[in-house]
């Protein structure tokens, strides 16, 4: 066996999706279906005086109309909680329709529901909110400034959390002693996770069954415990969470939003199923949004480039109230990484959570690793002119040398495999990296309007979220296992039930190959069923890079029960003892005597008859894995871009992007490389162009696609991908996960690109997005504009 | 999308869009809807009355008579990109319209509901005044016609009368004239509007401009012209310092700008953009 894992097939989901016969949910229609729109704050902090819902409510079509108050008047929890707590954090509630104050643009007051979807979103425009704006504190180092606006009251300064980790007196000592010093001050920009699908809910109740609630998830099982929770009052099997096809996610479909629990609210309440589908518009100011960092950072170096203390000191947005993981993400997933993919001796991190009148902060496109990345690899670029050595040259020599594995971080995190140098130079020799930097040169000698740049970015990511026992320490409220249940059927034939939950990923595919490759059947034998709370014994969902590594593994652990299992059924029927079988090409046959062997439909046939099957085993062939990884995987890589900027205008042309990642065993590479085009585009777009734009009253600026300025196809290169392989020694596939490997890597390397172009300038940093403007300013800042 | 209760009706002939027009003052005429419906969508527009005139075939296409080119208003951008016609005898009205938004948008939206719409990032009002188009229009007191340049009269406003619509759009044939011609574009990175296009034709004879003129999308509220009094470069050498100095001269007053692009770095674009495309123009004629 082992013919099918590796292998490019073709994804199986495709043909559905792209002849549009997908069903999302938005697509999904009940009998008696009502729609539900949702009024909001057009201010971004105000206090409520009154809300007149009279004309609403006698408007056409119009079924009821309830405001946040009607909410914490019922038996509802009417809350949504966060799920990760970190020592001294601040958690005010968060009431999924704001009663008394709202706190951003955006920020639920009452919830419309009609017959039809035009009449709820007309009413809603009828409800008559009387506000008393007040000031808003918009951002994320400017909120704890004397005399802002306080977000909550239980929060003085704004401040959600005040964290660190690391030795600061190692790290004071180690700059003492510093040949170099390289700094930064950066503003990591916000931006909005974008899924093309909006998010959805299509709620009915029935008093009997309890709550169906067909959601854009990317874990079901989440949503429903923190619904149950917190949410509507209703026990947890009261509640079947069901992820029709989700159309991307980036995050932002892991959180427990309000939208959801109001829709299921309504429904109880008026015993009809609701459907609310948030607008572009809505998505853009609701989604939780990535990123706000402000940070300043400092790395020592001694006279031969080595790295010898790094500190950092971040203020991450949390926006108005706690998403479901937000307090994680610039902590646990941004802190632990600041050792990047260099044997530093001593780091110390501070960061600082706040509280603003914005949108809320969550997980979005590789949460928290890409800001780490682009810190350390913007710094690493620096070192590299403090140093006078080659960017790539000032990384070898701090690279954790690839005998030095498993590798312990003085940031909590201990590597587990890698060969980073091996994945440079394979970018270096890819790329042509001397002759690029030749070519460099003769432009710039010769005075070329047209700038060459070059970015280099050594990435590593933590995935595979994460060994429970290690995530709850650190504060998590809930496991990082995953769930997989095999079930055989009689006739040979298998159905995964996988606690993974695709929104694009391909796991019907990938999933389908793990079991096609262990057991020798066909693919066309094999399903997957994933996203629903009543198929599925619990399931922590898919994010963080997680499937592969803790799904996948948990799906080839349930394997090995079966073949155990069928083994010895097989040995029963062979008269043979069970230590003289192996498992290859779909049969059990005795070691030596092929002749002897049994079919694996004909087990699976006599494990269901149980005519004759060994005394002390069950009949049927289904096995369920609960696994609980031992460590987080490590994939990482070298990323290199070329640019091109025009000295005279400031636009940015990327001539090329080259990528050697090692994301371990690769399952299926055509699957692989998909992943890394999406990433390395989403990344693109934030060092580019992205930036969700509040204005200083918190207005967001960037509300439609008129404003907000995602990638395009046109806009980029084709990508010129590698790989290296480096298996992940802790899980049974090998493999590391590579979901954000693109996003995480892209935004530095770009970045880095540009920066270098704009070296005879004297330019030494610039914040995303790198607009022409801003080029264009940089560059002329000396000159008569 | 969900916009505000609306009427709809479809008119057959332009003569009957027109009569529809005269019943309804709060009524839109619906062609290809490509800057309508986004307004419809965010409620930014609340018309009683759609008149969806998508199918009045008689304004459609393009042809060539007596050296002008006739395109009527209901031609797509997609039509007027690939039309051979337009490619060969105005060569930047070709690039203009391929540079609109993407396949879908070319492929539905239309020149007059462009140009009705009056978008100052759009794509095809600097051509048409560079070239020196003729705006033809049907109203209640049936025809009449406007020159381009004064078609467009600020930001979302044209001279057209509410009850009117625009039937076609004449177009000199510019380059069977002897004008070299060229559209060079920056793109909005969010809309794919322009932030600053520019349009340049330019006739040389011999070592001498005859003509030149130049104007530009994006830069200020409405299309600015940048020599309604006749080009400095006519009557000179043309070459490369010629074309900087004359753009260098150039004054533009209050341009727009926002959060991805500020008016005076349109201002400075325009300046990049306007000597590029005057000399593509010249190294064309």
């Amino acid at each position: 066996m082992g013919s099918v894992i590796g292998t490019s097939v073709k994804r199986r989901e495709d043909p559905d999706l792209i002849t549009g016969k997908g069903k999302f949910t938005d697509d999904l229609a009940l009998p008696g279906m009502l729609h539900a729109s949702i009024v909001r704050s057009p201010h971004a902090h105000a206090r409520i005086r009154s809300v007149d819902t009279s004309r609403a409510a006698a408007a056409a079509g119009v079924v009821a109309v309830y405001t946040g108050q009607d909410i914490a008047d019922s038996e509802a929890g009417g809350v949504v909680p966060v799920g990760w707590l970190l020592p001294n954090l601040k958690t005010p509630a968060h009431p999924i329709l704001a009663v008394d104050t709202v706190r951003y643009v955006g920020d639920g007051i009452a919830v419309v529901v009609a017959e039809g979807r035009y009449q709820a979103r007309d009413a809603a425009e009828l409800v008559a909110v009387d506000y008393e704006p007040l000031d808003a504190a918009v951002d994320a180092k400017g909120a704890t400034a004397e005399g802002q606006p306080q977000v909550h009251e239980e929060a003085p300064g704004n401040v959600a959390f005040d964290w660190d980790l690391g030795d600061k007196t190692a790290v004071d000592a180690a700059f003492e002693g510093a040949a170099h010093v390289a700094s930064i001050d950066l503003r990591n920009s916000r931006i909005v996770p974008f899924a093309i699908e909006p998010r959805a809910a299509l709620a009915s109740y029935d008093p009997e069954k309890g709550l169906t609630l067909r959601m854009t998830s990317q874990n079901p099982h989440v949503h429903r415990l923190l619904m149950s929770l917190a949410s509507i009052d209703l026990p947890e099997h009261k509640i079947r969470v069901i992820a029709p096809e989700v159309g991307g996610g980036f995050g932002s479909k892991i959180h427990h939003y309000p939208d959801e629990a109001i829709a299921s609210w309504c429904a109880m309440r008026i015993g009809r199923p609701v459907k609310w589908t948030a607008t572009r518009s809505e998505t853009n100011m609701t989604d939780a949004h990535g990123r706000d960092h402000v940070t300043h950072a400092e790395m020592a170096l001694d006279g031969d480039g080595k790295i010898l203390g790094f500190r950092v000191e971040t203020y991450a947005a949390m926006g108005a109230y706690l998403s479901t993981f937000a307090p994680c993400v610039p902590t646990y997933l941004h802190g632990t990484l600041m050792s990047g993919q260099y044997d530093m001796p001593a780091i110390h991190i501070r960061v600082i959570g706040t509280f603003t009148n914005t949108a809320p902060v969550d997980a979005v496109r590789g949460a928290g690793r890409p800001e780490a990345t682009f810190l350390i690899e913007r710094l690493m670029d620096l070192a590299a002119l403090e140093t006078g050595l080659d960017p790539t040259e000032v990384r070898r020599r701090n690279f954790v040398p690839a005998d030095a594995f498993p590798y312990q971080t003085q940031v909590a995190l201990a590597y587990d495999s890698g060969d980073y140098e091996t994945a440079l130079d394979k970018a270096l020799d890819k790329a042509g990296y001397a002759e690029l930097r030749a070519e460099q040169q003769k432009r710039r000698d010769a005075g070329d309007s047209k700038l060459l740049g070059i970015g280099v970015c050594a990435y590593i990511e933590a995935c595979g979220i994460a060994p429970s026992a290690v995530v709850g320490a650190l504060g998590a409220q809930a496991g990082l296992y995953e769930s997989a249940k095999v079930r055989v059927h009689p006739t040979g034939t298998v159905t995964v039930f996988s606690g993974s939950s695709a929104h694009g990923q391909g796991h019907l595919t990938t999933f389908a190959q793990i079991v096609s490759d262990r057991l020798g059947v066909p693919l066309e034998n094999v399903d997957v069923v994933e996203g629903d709370t009543g198929e599925i014994p619990f399931g922590m969902g898919t994010y963080g890079s997680r499937s592969a590594a803790v799904g996948g593994s948990a799906i080839a652990k349930s394997l090995d029960k079966i073949i155990a299992k069928g083994a010895k059924i097989a040995a029963h029927l062979l008269e043979a003892s069970e230590s003289d079988l192996e498992f290859a090409d779909n049969a059990w046959s005795v070691k030596g005597s092929p002749d002897k062997s049994v079919a694996w439909g004909d087990v699976c046939l006599q494990a269901y008859l149980a005519h004759n099957i060994p005394e002390g085993i069950e009949p049927g062939l289904e096995e369920t894995t609960f696994y609980d990884p031992a460590n987080f995987t490590y994939p990482f890589g070298t990323h290199i871009g070329v640019v091109e900027v025009d000295s005279e205008t400031g636009e940015v042309e990327i001539l090329r992007y080259i990528a050697v990642d090692d994301c371990g065993e690769q399952i299926n590479p055509m699957i692989v490389e998909g992943q890394v085009h999406g990433g390395i585009a989403y990344g693109v777009g934030q060092a580019l162009w992205e930036e969700a734009v509040y204005d200083d009253h918190g207005q967001l600026l960037t509300s439609t696609l008129l404003d907000y300025a995602l990638p395009k196809a046109h806009q980029l290169p084709s990508f010129e991908l590698d790989h290296t392989i480096t298996p992940c020694p802790h899980n049974p596939l090998g493999v590391k996960g590579i979901g954000e490997a693109g996003t995480i890597a892209s935004p530095a390397t770009i970045t880095n690109a540009v920066i270098d172009a704009l070296a005879p300038y004297g330019v030494r940093h610039l914040d995303m997005p790198l607009e022409p403007e801003k080029l264009w300013r940089a560059m002329h800042s000396g000159e008569d504009a | 999308m969900y916009p505000a209760d609306f009427d709809y009706v479809r008119a057959t002939s332009a003569q009957e869009a027109v009569d529809l027009l005269a019943q309804n003052a709060d009524s839109v005429l619906l062609a290809g809807g490509h800057s309508l419906i986004p307004m419809l969508k965010l409620r930014l527009t609340h018309p009683a009355r759609l008149i969806d005139i998508g199918r009045v075939d008689e304004i459609r296409g393009v042809c060539e008579k007596d050296s002008t080119l006739r395109v009527g208003s209901l031609t797509t951008h997609n039509e007027i990109a690939s039309s051979e016609i337009v490619q060969s005898q105005c060569r930047f009205l070709a690039e203009a319209a391929g540079k609109i938004g993407d396949p879908q948008v070319r492929n539905k939206g239309t020149i007059g509901g462009n140009i009705a719409h009056a978008d100052p990032a759009s794509d095809l009002p600097a051509v048409l005044v560079a070239v020196g188009a003729t705006v033809h229009l049907l109203g209640p007191d049936g025809n009449r016609s406007i020159a381009a340049g004064d078609f467009f009269t600020g930001l979302l406003t044209t001279a057209k009368a509410p009850g009117e619509i625009i039937t076609e759009i004449e177009i000199p044939a510019c380059c069977e004239e002897g004008f070299g011609c060229a559209y060079l574009k920056v793109e909005h990175p969010a809309s794919g509007y322009a932030v600053c296009g520019a349009a340049a034709r330019v006739k040389m004879d011999g070592g001498t401009c005859a003509a030149a003129s130049l104007a530009f999308n994006g830069v200020t509220p409405v299309v600015f012209n940048a020599w309604s009094d006749g080009s400095p470069l006519a009557g000179g050498p043309a070459d490369d310092a010629a074309i900087d100095a004359a753009i260098d001269e150039l004054a533009i007053d209050e341009p727009m700008g926002d959060i991805h692009a500020s008016g005076e770095y349109r201002v400075a674009l325009a300046r990049a953009y306007g000597k590029r495309a005057l000399k593509a123009a010249r190294d064309r004629s």
